[in-house]
């Protein structure tokens, strides 16, 4: 048994782009964790570390947490209500021991504004003053002594990018820092009696900590204080007509005053500011009107095309890999129903989820790079107007266009959307983007049902049809995302107001991080959901109601032992055992509901197994027409081209049935991994489930207008 | 110099202006916090291609602003 160690608690507060997320990843390295704050689904990351004293060699440990960037301690987003809470309830489990401060050394101002209202809240601090190597290029000369006695914590000069100042700042960490005994901002005489009274009623460390209890006193919900004590303090508020936004408006005039002031006092500027020329230069063609877009579509064709082909090699690799490593697992366990589940559900789940990783790996390298670079902030900004009539967002656009690769990094990537309503609906529409796994089910349909022939002598009809149904995905995404925009209630005011911040290098070892940090996200809480889904799936087509399966079974195993080669009896015998499993039934039930639609049982066993994935409607195709092992698309096409319709006389496949079919697997939400990395993301099963049901209707009702139109 | 207050969405790519007052009580907590004060001077740097948002320049860092927020900032336009 372990001894918990006891860990010093530090929260990491600062603006964004200050350099925060960097400053973490150098403390803390990959010894990060990631969660949900709890109630909310706003990122959570906290690290340890273990810090050297360098004099006694005595080591201390710490536990880091990242709080959202913020620009104020007074919240307008849920993410932002964050370091308030932490911050200002004692009774948080996030509470910290000790904050650190990160300020952008080039924005002074603005960062010593966040850093006053944290410091006079009297929480233990040290300000790291990040960007030094830019503060110099502008020729301003900060006196670190003066303004560690104005601010009364320590300032320690760093640049998080180079890894300079670190030591430093890690000493004093270790040091036992005290708290200043004066104010930045006086708060003392603006409401004494109701500083008094609340911290009466709690164990706070300043009047400012009571400012800001009294100013949230109606919105305490989840603060750890007892009911009774929420409803004397939002008394006391009452009785002494405390004006929380008067307070504040006054508070953010008198702090900057005091701050201009610091400034003033601590600073030697000695030319005249001036901008980083470069991001000017380079912003005039980033975000020109016209060169913009263009840059713009080149990076998301670049990036496409690297997540499409790029990826293909190493998912090919893994997939082949498993394929074997399967085959082994199964001819060295002993024969039976355990080797099957082993084998079919939980290896093939496991399977499912690896061959995911290249393209979340590479999506979150351009991602990142993006990011980092400050690029994402151009996107934003061009993108705007044009994804809002669609009640999207800017950022939008990265994650829509990468789900036609896969939806399931496309997901993974919405985080960057500040507004929850504008993410929510990214997230519920991507799907609809037609992902590679489509395109075996689209090819092999195609070919079924459209004549290979050109159209006015240069378009190939049949990669028309392709394209239009990579059409009818996008305009269903953002048709969808349209309509949404009026259901989906708003959490907060949604601001749009953000920092471009200049152009910067990116850090490498931040891009590995976010590209680690999303493969863990996907892996261990989608991955869970995906094995279980796996399971049943392979329950549900490898076990049967009755004695027909297992006759039907056992003369499959007696051939198999036999070594009676895979001739077309043995594969008529597995279309007759898919037939006789559950998911065979249920192909059979489903078949009244399919039929306007024009589907038959068979279809509705490759719909109830196509929930794994999409690509698995040709491999049950196969399995159902006998035709033996999955990828021959050529002969399940004749196969399927020669079924009769027995109501009808002539072809099963008719082209009525191939477009209800194909518009089907455009707009239905087949995937399981998908369905899990949504619940990831929302924080339950509610939204997989509204967007599971949502993509059913559009996919039923839209198969059936197309089939009873064209039959 | 004109003495002209508008609003700073009705500002020209280029065109200069001082804060005067804000018409929106949490928009103007927004951006009292982000460092637009009463005073400081704003540079229109640009506009999106579809008109909306804006990039300004004020003190020292570039901000991107809807125009409908932007709609309630009242400035004081500076001569060139």
């Amino acid at each position: 048994m372990s001894v918990k160690k006891k860990h010093v608690k530090i929260s990491l507060v600062g603006n964004p782009n200050s350099g925060k997320s960097t400053l973490f990843n150098i403390l803390t390295g990959l010894n990060q964790k990631i969660a949900n704050f709890p109630g909310v689904t706003v990122e959570k990351k906290t690290g340890r570390c273990k810090i050297y004293n360098s004099a006694t060699g005595e080591p201390t440990n710490f536990e880091i947490t990242d709080l959202p960037g913020t620009y104020s301690l007074y919240p307008k987003s849920p993410d932002e209500r964050i370091p308030f809470q932490v911050l200002c309830d004692p009774g948080d489990e996030n509470h910290p021991d000790l904050v650190i401060l990160i300020a952008d050394g080039t924005n002074l101002k603005r960062s010593l504004f966040l850093a006053s209202q944290v410091i006079d809240l009297k929480i233990p601090a040290v300000l790291a003053l990040n960007m030094m190597d830019l503060v110099k290029e502008q020729g301003l000369d900060i006196t670190i002594k003066d303004l560690e006695l104005r601010l009364g914590v320590r300032v320690i000069p760093i640049n998080a990018r180079k890894g300079e100042g670190l030591e430093e700042l890690r000493q004093t960490l270790l040091l036992n820092l005290t708290v200043p005994d004066h104010d930045i901002f006086e708060t003392k005489d603006l409401a004494p009696k109701v500083f008094k009274g609340i911290r009466e009623q709690l164990n706070l460390r300043s009047d400012y900590a009571a400012l800001q209890i009294a100013h949230h006193a109606d919105s305490l919900e989840d603060f750890h204080i007892a009911s009774k004590q929420k409803e004397t303090i939002l008394e006391l508020t009452k009785l002494h007509l405390f004006e929380g936004i008067k307070i504040q408006s006054f508070e953010t005039l008198e702090r900057y005053k005091v701050i201009h002031e610091i400034i003033k006092d601590c600073t030697i500027q000695s030319q005249e500011i001036q901008k980083p020329s470069s991001t000017k230069r380079i912003d005039r063609i980033l975000m020109h009107r016209f060169w913009g877009y263009v840059c713009f579509l080149g990076i998301l064709f670049l990036m496409f095309q690297a997540i499409f082909s790029l990826a293909s090699f190493p998912m090919n690799f893994i997939d082949q890999t498993f394929a074997g490593f399967s085959e082994q697992v199964h001819n060295l366990l002993p024969k039976g129903v355990l080797n099957d589940l082993i084998v079919n559900g939980v290896l093939a789940g496991i399977g499912g989820i690896i061959i995911f990783i290249p393209q979340i790996a590479l999506l979150f390298t351009f991602i990142a790079i993006l990011e980092d670079t400050g690029y994402m902030a151009r996107v934003s900004f061009l993108m705007d107007k044009l994804m809002r009539k669609f009640g999207l967002n800017g950022r939008s656009v990265i994650p829509l266009i990468s789900g036609v690769a896969c939806a399931v990094p496309a997901i993974l990537s919405t985080r960057t959307i500040g507004s929850w309503k504008e993410r929510i609906i990214t997230i519920m529409v991507t799907p609809l983007m037609s992902c590679s796994a489509r395109l075996p089910v689209y090819t092999l349909l195609i070919a079924l049902i459209i004549p290979q022939k050109m159209l006015f002598g240069i378009f190939n009809l049949q990669g028309l049809v392709m394209m239009s149904l990579y059409l009818i995905g996008f305009l269903a995404a953002i048709g969808s995302a349209a309509f949404m925009h009026w259901f989906v209630k708003a959490k907060e005011k949604a601001y749009f107001i953000m920092e471009i911040p200049v152009y910067r290098m990116p850090r490498w070892s931040n891009i590995v991080y976010a590209i680690v940090e999303k493969i863990r996200i996907f892996l261990f809480d989608a991955g869970k959901v995906i094995i279980a889904i796996s399971i049943i799936l392979w329950f549900l087509s490898s076990r049967g109601p009755g004695e027909k399966y297992n006759t039907l079974n056992a003369q499959i195993d007696s051939m198999a032992v036999t070594g009676v080669p895979s001739t077309n009896l043995n594969y008529h015998l597995q279309a007759q055992r898919l037939e006789a499993s559950y998911a065979g039934k249920m192909g059979h039930i489903l078949e009244p509901v399919i039929k306007p639609l024009g589907f038959d049982w068979k279809i509705g066993i490759a719909l109830v197994t196509s929930f794994a994935a999409r690509e698995v409607f040709v491999g049950t195709m196969s399995t159902i027409y006998s035709v033996g092992q999955q990828g021959e698309s050529m002969t399940i096409r004749d196969k399927m081209q020669a079924e009769i319709n027995p109501e009808t006389g002539g072809p099963r496949y008719t082209p009525a049935v191939g477009w209800s079919l194909m518009l089907f697997y455009a707009f239905a939400m087949q995937c399981m991994s998908t369905m899990a990395v949504v619940r990831r993301e929302t924080g339950g099963w509610k939204w997989p489930i509204i967007q599971f049901s949502y993509m059913a209707v559009l996919a039923y009702v839209s198969s059936l207008i197309a089939f009873q139109l064209l039959k | 110099m004109k003495n002209k207050t508008i609003r700073l969405s009705d500002l020209r790519k280029g065109e200069s202006c001082v804060i005067e007052s804000f018409t929106d009580e949490q928009m103007k907590q927004k951006l009292l916090e982000m460092g637009c004060l009463p005073g400081e001077v704003i540079t229109v740097d640009r506009f999106a291609p579809l008109g909306c948002p804006m990039a300004i320049s004020v003190s020292g860092s570039v901000l991107s602003i809807r125009t409908d927020e932007a709609d309630s900032v009242i400035v004081r336009i500076l001569s060139e």
